[in-house]
């Protein structure tokens, strides 16, 4: 089996992979990153959201052998204490219901306030769309959005 | 509030040998007159007891909590009422999810939105006897009349001005007698429950922490996927694992299904969900993507066992049920028939909705290791008591075998609830012997799941002198029929004349409870109908509602189900919250009442259209379920059942064709998504009454209030779901 040198939260793993591996099986069952999660498979429901030098990339999309060199950030590695703030957003509006898609909201929203810091509601539903939350949170997680932004700008 | 209930029967201290008091307590029954306490936290057991609290030297408190968690908060709420009565700070507060040991369990399941409002009053009880004793030691210590201290916030005072913490006084207090009678606070005293308290697992769910079931591993875990037959009516014929067993990193290629069989010929209950007949071919691998790559590659031959059923067929068979005559009669008050004979105008509607696949968006999973010791089982469930009992049987191993440790789940609307995969796993580590973690793709979970059963309703009511005098509802629905409560629901008792009757369409497609089973739909109809018959009696909307209440408020009737005041009183708020009637141009407004799980709730829809679609702009909810707990959890709970209510009726589109499922990821099946959500602005009426569920009721009434609205705007009435498609919108999915 090849193997793959990726740069996950500032950390060097050697991993042995088939090359097609999505990066999310990689992080999950090879490098005991569980806060990823997995949704649908298919690109379509966000639950796998990581940052990807910086942008928010589906992990059940990205194989194992297209991640190699580039800057991986996932959910454990968004701020060193969960201070983030859309971390610090998402506890104050105490946004999770299940929680389980939580983690790729907010790798969602902190890649999607780094490109855009003063977003306006229609750009927050619009960066937002694509993840999906069963429990339906989505009241809460739009104002979560918006109160990361006023911090962060 | 003295209270005088028997707490000797329920609740037991100790001294824990590592310092501090253990209290042992039954939320839902009685303990056995001879159980003792454990000393030690390693020893404790779920048998006698289904909850603990942990009072250390230091006055931090410890709740272990067996109820496990789908996100409806009750992990948040229930400590909340226990600190409440202790009077501690909430910030002392430390809660544990319990292992559970299943032996003489019972009681522990998420569903139906009844753990509140089941555990409310033992739950309370347990606070305040643990605080009594506390005080009760402290009196002793200070050699004062215990009716001269007081205890707030963790610390005993006495009226010499002398304190003592809740830790000071652990030791002496867990040797004391449980006390007969304690004092439970007045509602309007206290500070922890009505206070919003955000989620307890909030940080690690932020931070990414294993939390769910598909986060547990195990040294030595292997992974394992399923493949079941693609249509319901197949079952397998034979399979090529060749492919599949080349690939590196499948370790092998079984079958299971024999135990389940056995289990079925053997006549055993059926405890969770049909058991399936077929064998199923399941590949065995290092990880996830492994045993995903390796049941794509198994070459698999089914045949067909029974028919291949169709959505059309249901419907028009179970048109024609509701049409027919063969009805279970549910309820009958007073002479529907006569009524309708000497009606000057009936109005007669029939209301159709879908299966529906329930989606947690944590697929079902669950970890297994069977050993000839002991069968190890991890994951999440609704019903970890009947998932234990499934697989002893099923594995034929004695109860006190078979351990489970829940985690917290990925929601659960009523899909957990069914223990199928659970017995899956089991049967799959016992032939492998080796601990393994079983889990669905989206795929297998929305085409083999266990479905909302489509129904069919019709409703017809008799209007004589422009009076409604006979309500009569039909329903069909496939493989089950509406629990027994419903047809005591409003309107039962505000009409003379008044008869639920119910049909049943056989079907070897899998059913089960969705989220507000039955009255998901049968709200929607209902409402749906009243608006219409408002219309036609040219009465108001409000007043409709108003005057039949009224009338159950005059001839009381023992045998409803609800609150006629307090549907007013929701009635009035949503009325009042939501500018009802005052809207602007171009902006229609629908309005729904409903009453289920105990609670009691009004919406309002604000739609507007947009290029000749409907949009939901906001949604004005009130809602009464008693004291609200945690307003935070509440507040969520509530807006994400409004929205959810919404994305189904308006877009939920599935069905099947010769047994094949219609959608099997997200790209084929729309789920509301952000862009498609309304403002939801949640009011609760001030109460002091016991609290009731929220998990469920804010759901139901949502389809008919933006049906109504969109029958405003548009002139149309939908009856079927999903209105989108019915509507002869566009359908593209969004994503
Ligand atoms: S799991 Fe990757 S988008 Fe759904
Ligand atoms: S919180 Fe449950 S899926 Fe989003």
């Amino acid at each position: 089996m090849p193997t793959f040198n990726l740069k996950i939260n500032d950390k060097t793993h050697t991993v042995e992979a088939d090359a097609d591996t999505p990066l999310l099986w990689v992080l999950r069952d090879k490098i005991n990153l569980v806060g990823t999660k997995f949704g649908c498979g298919i690109g379509q429901c966000g639950a796998c959201t990581v940052h990807v030098d910086g942008n928010a990339m589906r992990s059940c999309l990205l194989q194992v052998s297209q991640a190699e060199g580039m800057e991986i950030t996932t959910i454990e590695g968004l701020s060193e204490h969960g201070t983030h703030p859309v971390q610090e957003a998402w506890k104050a509006i105490d946004v999770p219901q299940c929680g389980y898609c939580q983690a790729g909201q907010i790798m969602t929203a902190s890649a999607f306030l780094n490109e855009n810091p003063n977003p306006s509601n229609e750009d927050i539903r619009n960066a937002m769309n694509g993840n999906i939350c069963r429990c339906a949170s989505y009241n809460s997680i739009e104002e979560a959005v918006k109160l990361a932004s006023k911090k962060i700008s | 509030m003295k209270n005088s209930f028997n707490r000797r029967s329920f609740l037991k201290t100790s001294a824990l040998a590592s310092g501090g008091m253990l209290i042992g307590f039954n939320l839902f029954n009685a303990c056995k007159s001879d159980v003792k306490l454990p000393v030690d936290l390693s020893q404790l057991n779920y048998k006698d007891f289904n909850a603990y609290i942990k009072i250390s030297p230091e006055g931090k408190v410890t709740i272990y909590s067996v109820n496990p968690e789908i996100g409806q908060g009750v992990k948040t709420s229930m400590p909340m009422i226990i600190a409440e009565e202790l009077d501690v700070d909430w910030d002392d507060v430390y809660v544990v999810q319990a292992p559970l040991d299943i032996e003489n369990y019972s009681g522990q399941v998420a569903g139906g939105s009844q753990s509140i409002r089941r555990s409310w009053q033992p739950l309370r009880e347990t606070g305040a006897t643990a605080k009594q004793m506390l005080i009760n030691a402290a009196a002793a210590q200070w050699d004062v009349d215990v009716n001269t201290c007081s205890a707030k916030m963790g610390i005993i005072s006495n009226a010499n001005g002398e304190t003592l913490g809740y830790g000071d006084v652990v030791e002496a207090a867990a040797l004391l007698d449980v006390p007969e009678e304690v004092s439970l606070k007045d509602p309007k005293d206290f500070t922890i429950i009505g206070q919003g308290k955000g989620n307890v697992d909030i940080d690690k769910i932020t931070t990414g922490k294993p939390l769910f079931g598909l986060d547990y591993k195990e040294e030595g875990m292997v992974y394992a996927s399923v493949l079941r037959p693609p249509a319901f009516g197949q079952v397998l014929e034979s399979f090529d694992a060749s492919e599949a067993k080349d690939l590196l990193g499948v370790i092998d290629v079984i079958t299971i299904g024999k135990k389940a069989r056995a289990l079925l010929k053997a006549g055993k209950p059926n405890w969770s969900v049909k058991l399936s007949t077929t064998d199923k071919v399941v590949v065995i691998g290092k990880t996830t993507w492994d045993v995903i790559k390796g049941k794509k590659a198994i070459k698999a031959k089914w045949k067909t066992d029974s028919a291949l059923e169709s959505s059309e067929e249901h419907n028009e068979k179970l048109l024609s049920l509701v049409n027919g005559k063969k009805f279970r009669t549910r309820r009958k008050d007073g002479n529907v028939n006569k009524a309708f004979a000497n009606a000057d105008k009936v109005l007669e509607r029939v209301y159709e909705s879908t299966f529906l696949p329930h989606n947690t968006m944590e697929p079902m999973n669950f970890f297994a290791n069977v050993t000839p010791e002991k069968v190890h089982l991890v994951g999440p469930t609704q019903t970890p008591e009947a998932a234990a009992n499934a697989v002893a049987s099923l594995l034929g191993r004695p109860i006190e075998e078979v351990h489970v440790d829940l985690t917290r789940m990925g929601g659960g609307f009523g899909r957990r609830l069914y223990n199928d995969y659970v017995m899956e796993v089991a049967e799959i580590s016992e032939a492998i012997k080796k601990p393994v973690k079983m889990l669905s793709t989206r795929e297998d979970d929305m085409t083999t799941g266990v479905y909302r059963p489509a129904s069919t309703y019709k409703i017809s009511a008799a209007i004589k002198d422009g009076k409604l005098t006979g309500y009569h509802l039909k329903e069909a629905c496939v493989n089950s029929n509406m629990y027994g409560l419903i047809p005591n629901f409003f309107p039962a008792g505000a009409i003379e004349n008044y008869q639920v009757d119910s049909a049943r369409l056989k079907s070897n497609i899998t059913v089960g409870a969705w989220r507000a089973p039955y009255t998901n739909f049968l709200a929607s109809a209902e409402q749906s109908f009243f608006d219409e018959l408002a219309e036609e009696l040219q009465v108001d909307r409000v007043q409709l509602h108003m005057d039949l209440l009224e009338n159950v408020k005059r001839n009381p009737n023992p045998k409803i189900d609800y609150s006629p005041e307090r549907l007013q009183g929701v009635l009035k708020m949503v009325v009042e919250k939501s500018d009802w009637g005052n809207v602007a141009d171009g902006v229609y407004q629908g309005l729904s009442v409903y009453y289920c799980h105990n609670t009691h709730v009004a919406e309002v829809a604000d739609v507007t259209m947009e290029n000749g679609v409907p949009v939901v702009k906001k949604v004005t909810c009130a809602i009464d379920c008693g004291i609200v707990v945690n307003p935070l959890g509440a507040m969520n709970q509530a807006k994400g059942g409004v929205l959810d209510g919404i994305g189904h009726a308006m877009y939920a589109d599935f069905s099947f064709k010769d047994g094949v499922p219609s959608a099997n990821n997200f790209n084929s099946y729309q789920l509301i998504r952000m862009g498609q959500t309304p403002k939801v602005d949640v009011h609760f009426i001030e109460s002091n009454i016991a609290p009731t569920g929220l998990g469920e009721p804010t759901l139901p009434p949502v389809g008919a209030a933006v049906a109504n609205a969109i029958y405003k705007a548009t002139g149309k009435r939908l009856t079927k779901l999903p209105y989108i498609k019915n509507m002869n919108s566009k359908t593209e999915i969004v994503g």
